[in-house]
């Protein structure tokens, strides 16, 4: 069963890497448009071991954003559970889905997620609207297909 | 990664469903960002959380401490010494205009001890190393590596050696989070050095660049005023220099002038900051002076008029 060979520890490795690429130190111009690693990951792993990384993992995930690059604690943890929630109703059609269609998937998935970050942010009073903000949303989207050759190389290369 | 053996999950006992542990979860996060947010009670919470974040902090920042290390244990004779050079000549100079300051100060002092207002104390001030961290890049927050372990608090202000860089608002364990003076969230209450005329400054994004809405067109004015720190709020030091005004813009149609200035302090490039203590002068220490004449008014607990 692929579920046991996707250990724990290799979620929570790859977990580790997003977060250091999260706030690693990165020239303004490539800064402004630095992908979600964390939440790619974490669709990534609810689409192939949606036992071991689902809703619960997502929202400690978000927990830790919060208390990484965030203002209060709780909204990344939000959109996060709201993201894969929609991930897990959708896995078992999202995951047989050629890649590019896939990628276009999780450009409106992250897309949402930007959306109700914006949204949070707007209801707490902060208001930064240049249309840089949304411009991660694009790289994501084009990373995944990277991503997911990457993540399965590495779940072939660790069976 | 299209195999679809992979979903096993049992139909029966699946525990709840996936729409109820969404919602539970989305009601706990909404919970604690209006517990954090508005009431502002998980301070201690958030400094837990940045006990296990600081690793991956200190690892992001790990690349930036090697360089600095390898430039100053190779750095070459011939630019330190003139380094050295430059230094001494700085301090020269520095200890000179102190010469003046001492007695200026000594006379500000007196004047003050007969008005019988506390003036601005420094008690303690430390640097702290800015953490090559990326936060959010639409904002202007750093990471500073000092925490709570050396006593730095929510709202303590935070210079550089030009001027006033920003205040701490987020303390974690071994780490704190500052926000500059130019993040558009930001503002600080200023004094115009030359007519005394207050104000309030506000950060617009882009770190040359502060706003001050608040002056009207016929406000006392000039590109090049300085700009110091007024001390209302009890957050930043009086008198700490601020910003520059760098453009005005006066039309006769409009009530408010657009009013730039630039900020003193390096905000883009400063590596180190200092994060001071000071005791900030209370507004209830000042006293009638024609009270002091009966001594006895002191201390009867005065009845509320």
């Amino acid at each position: 069963m692929s579920q046991d060979r996707i250990g724990v520890l290799r979620i929570l490795w790859t977990s580790a890497v997003a977060l250091l690429l999260t706030i690693a130190p990165l020239p303004t111009a490539l800064n402004v448009a630095r992908p979600d690693w964390i939440l790619l990951l974490l669709i990534y792993w609810t689409l192939n071991a949606p036992l071991r990384a689902g809703l619960s993992y997502a929202w400690l995930c978000g927990l830790l954003m919060d208390a990484l690059v965030g203002d209060m604690l709780g909204e990344h943890a939000l959109a996060f559970v709201i993201i894969i929630a929609l991930t897990q109703r959708f896995q078992l059609r999202l995951r047989i889905f050629p890649l590019l269609q896939q990628a276009a998937m999780v450009l409106l998935l992250i897309w949402l997620y930007h959306f109700l970050i914006y949204i949070i942010g707007g209801i707490a009073g902060e208001h930064i609207s240049s249309w840089l903000r949304w411009l991660p949303v694009l790289v994501s989207a084009l990373l995944w297909p990277v991503l997911v050759s990457i993540l399965d190389t590495v779940n072939r290369l660790s069976k | 990664m299209t195999s679809f053996s992979s979903d096993i999950r049992p139909i029966i006992g699946r525990g709840p469903s996936l729409i109820a542990r969404a919602l539970f979860l989305a009601a706990i996060s909404i919970a604690l960002m209006v517990a954090d947010h508005r009431y502002q009670y998980l301070d201690s919470v958030h400094q837990g959380m940045s006990v296990f974040v600081y690793p991956v902090q200190w690892v992001a920042d790990l690349p930036s401490r090697i360089t600095h290390w390898i430039y100053d244990t190779f750095e070459d004779r011939e630019r330190l010494r003139t380094e050295n050079e430059a230094l001494t000549a700085a301090l020269r100079d520095a200890n000179l205009n102190l010469q003046t300051l001492a007695a200026l100060n000594e006379e500000n002092r007196r004047l003050r001890e007969l008005n019988e207002a506390v003036a601005n104390v420094t008690d303690k001030h430390m640097i702290a190393r800015i953490m090559r961290v990326d936060l959010d890049p639409l904002r202007h927050r750093v990471l500073l590596n000092r925490g709570q372990v050396d006593g730095v608090y929510k709202g303590q202000a935070v210079l550089d050696t030009h001027g006033i860089f920003g205040q701490i608002t987020q303390v974690g364990r071994y780490s704190s989070e500052a926000i500059m003076i130019s993040d558009p969230e930001h503002a600080i209450p200023v004094r115009i050095n030359r007519s005394g005329l207050r104000t309030i400054a506000e950060g617009t994004g882009s770190t040359d660049k502060l706003n001050l809405p608040f002056l009207t067109s016929e406000a006392d004015i000039k590109v090049g005023d300085l700009l110091i720190a007024s001390g209302l709020g009890g957050i930043f030091p009086a008198g700490y220099p601020v910003a520059e005004i760098s453009r005005i813009e006066r039309s006769p149609s409009e009530t408010f002038a657009m009013v730039e200035a630039k900020p003193l302090a390096l905000l883009d490039r400063d590596y180190e900051v200092m994060l001071i203590w000071y005791q900030p002068a209370e507004m209830e220490t000042f006293t009638d002076p024609n009270r002091k004449a009966s001594p006895a008014s002191a201390t009867k607990p005065r009845k509320p008029s």
